[in-house]
């Protein structure tokens, strides 16, 4: 393990303990190792015997928000409860649009932060060693040393670090009651919509036959919109059946409007924490539909999601002045 | 595609047409809002103007109300455009909900736009209720440019028996 990583781990493994030796948390949500290489598993500890399973690496692709409501909602059978969690800059954001969202009570979290150098998408090391069983990763400072049988090579961490995690704005934490790190001083990246003006600049033509063959492999498996903490409604519009808005086959069309609507449901409200991606068994890149709707929500109302839990969500407010050149003049 | 692999209700509007593209009378969705731009669409009726008759009007309770669903719909069903209509800013009659829509319209239209759906198929736009001359003015507009398209044939859904939905 690496230094950075290593001491992480034991701070994260002393603060969880701390906190739930002290009461000041009913449980504690953070990852251990799972049984498979690059896979983390989330942990719920409730005790601090268990906070010291903590782990804390760049595998840890799920986004904890995800579960966060549903879990406090669960202990709060037990009366009035308080769970800390760890969040990098992306879960942070997330927490903040769960709390806009009347999901959450900022007072039912406690947010460990953690300023994020960016997770590993264990598809592309797969993808370095295809047809070659990896059985170990050891992560040091910026290289990954992948092993199996007869074989232990040395891949540079950064080359398989996620896509949204190359063009992170925002690697510290928003929302957070103390930092197990330092903050990071990474500087943002100027080109970050650099992938979505090129396909802009494309000819519509160009653009549905991109598109097409971007969501041709789908299976409809959902793990998208499972790994998504902002997908949670009751009842998915993909389940409904009267009326059915999409149909449950492989058509070309549904799969379309399965991954149009999905990205436009997370309009303004997706942080690009890369979870939907990570979860793709079929490594569709639909990040690239929420970010046209993340930088579209930039340029024309000049906000980003989950930046302040005072603030309204964009699409849930509106302008007088509000951009309307699309519009048609009658 | 000739005109007797399409849908009954799609094909060519004159039998004796030559030119299929002159001939093609396209069949647009109209969303309006009951307050202003169905009252407006009413006046257009009552006062005799003309208008093509490509347009099939949906009556909602407001601009806000329409969702990216049901415009989906309308061009999965095989729409081949859609036009959407709300109150004026400031005239709604639920105080913001055109202002919501206007949010959500401008950022459906660019998304659906990125993954190639024309731009002249969909369109929105503010009609009020004494605006009877605008209403057929844009009609005549949309079923202009929606004609200039041809047929809708991206994000249609067709059955394994060549039909529409």
């Amino acid at each position: 393990m690496s230094q950075l990583n290593e001491t992480i781990t034991r701070a994260l493994r002393e603060r969880a303990g701390d906190l739930l030796a002290a009461g000041t948390v009913d449980a504690f949500v953070g990852f251990t190792t799972g049984t498979v290489p690059m896979v983390m598993r989330p942990l719920v500890a409730r005790t601090p015997e268990e906070a010291r399973q903590f782990v804390w690496n760049s595998f840890c692709v799920l986004n904890p928000a995800n579960f966060l409501p549903e879990l406090v909602q669960t202990l709060s059978g037990e009366g009035q409860v308080r769970v800390g969690v760890v969040a990098t800059g992306c879960w942070s954001r997330n927490m903040v649009v769960q709390i806009q969202e009347n999901r959450l009570r900022r007072e039912q979290i406690h947010i460990v932060g953690i300023a994020s150098r960016g997770m590993v998408l264990p598809r592309r090391v797969r993808a370095l060693f295809a047809g070659r069983e990896i059985t170990r990763v050891e992560e040091k400072e910026h290289e990954l040393v992948v092993s199996g049988p007869g074989f232990s090579e040395t891949v540079s961490r950064w080359s398989v670090v996620r896509d949204n995690c190359r063009t992170c704005s925002h690697p510290n934490p928003v929302l957070f009651d103390e930092m197990l790190t330092s903050h990071s001083t990474r500087n943002p990246v100027a080109d970050r919509f650099d992938q979505i003006e090129e396909i802009e600049r494309m000819t519509p033509e160009e653009r549905y036959q991109w598109f097409q063959g971007e969501v041709a492999t789908c299976i409809r498996c959902y793990a998208c919109r499972n790994a998504c903490p902002l997908c949670y409604c009751p009842t998915c519009f993909v389940d409904e059946s009267r009326p059915q808005w999409v149909g449950k086959s492989l058509d070309p069309v549904d799969v379309s409007l399965f991954h149009i609507l999905r990205a436009y449901h997370c309009a303004g409200r997706c942080t690009d924490c890369g979870a939907c991606e990570a979860a793709c068994p079929m490594g569709i890149r639909m990040r690239l539909f929420t970010r046209k709707l993340e930088k579209d929500v930039l340029a024309l109302f000049g906000t980003e999601a989950g930046m302040d839990p005072g603030q309204p969500q964009p699409l849930a407010t509106y302008g007088l002045d509000d951009p309307q050149d699309f519009m048609l003049r009658g | 595609m000739t005109s007797s692999s399409w849908p009954r209700w799609r094909r060519p509007c004159h039998k004796n047409c030559v030119d299929e593209t002159l001939s093609f009378e396209p069949k647009i969705i109209a969303f309006l809002c009951t307050w202003c731009s169905y009252a407006g669409a009413d006046l257009a009726g009552i006062s005799r103007l003309q208008y093509p008759p490509s347009i099939r009007i949906i009556k909602v309770p407001c601009s806000g109300r329409i969702s990216a669903n049901l415009i989906l719909d309308a061009i999965r069903s095989g729409a081949d455009g859609v036009l959407v209509s709300g109150c004026h800013p400031g005239d709604c009659h639920y105080q913001s909900g055109n202002y919501h829509a206007r949010r959500r319209f401008v950022l459906l239209k660019n998304l659906l736009e990125f993954v190639g759906l024309e731009s002249d198929r969909l369109h929105f736009t503010w009609i009020s209720a004494s605006e009877g001359e605008q209403f057929a003015a844009v009609v005549r507009e949309v079923t202009d440019r929606v004609r200039g398209l041809g047929p809708a044939t991206r994000f249609v859904k067709h059955l394994p028996d060549g039909s529409g939905k």
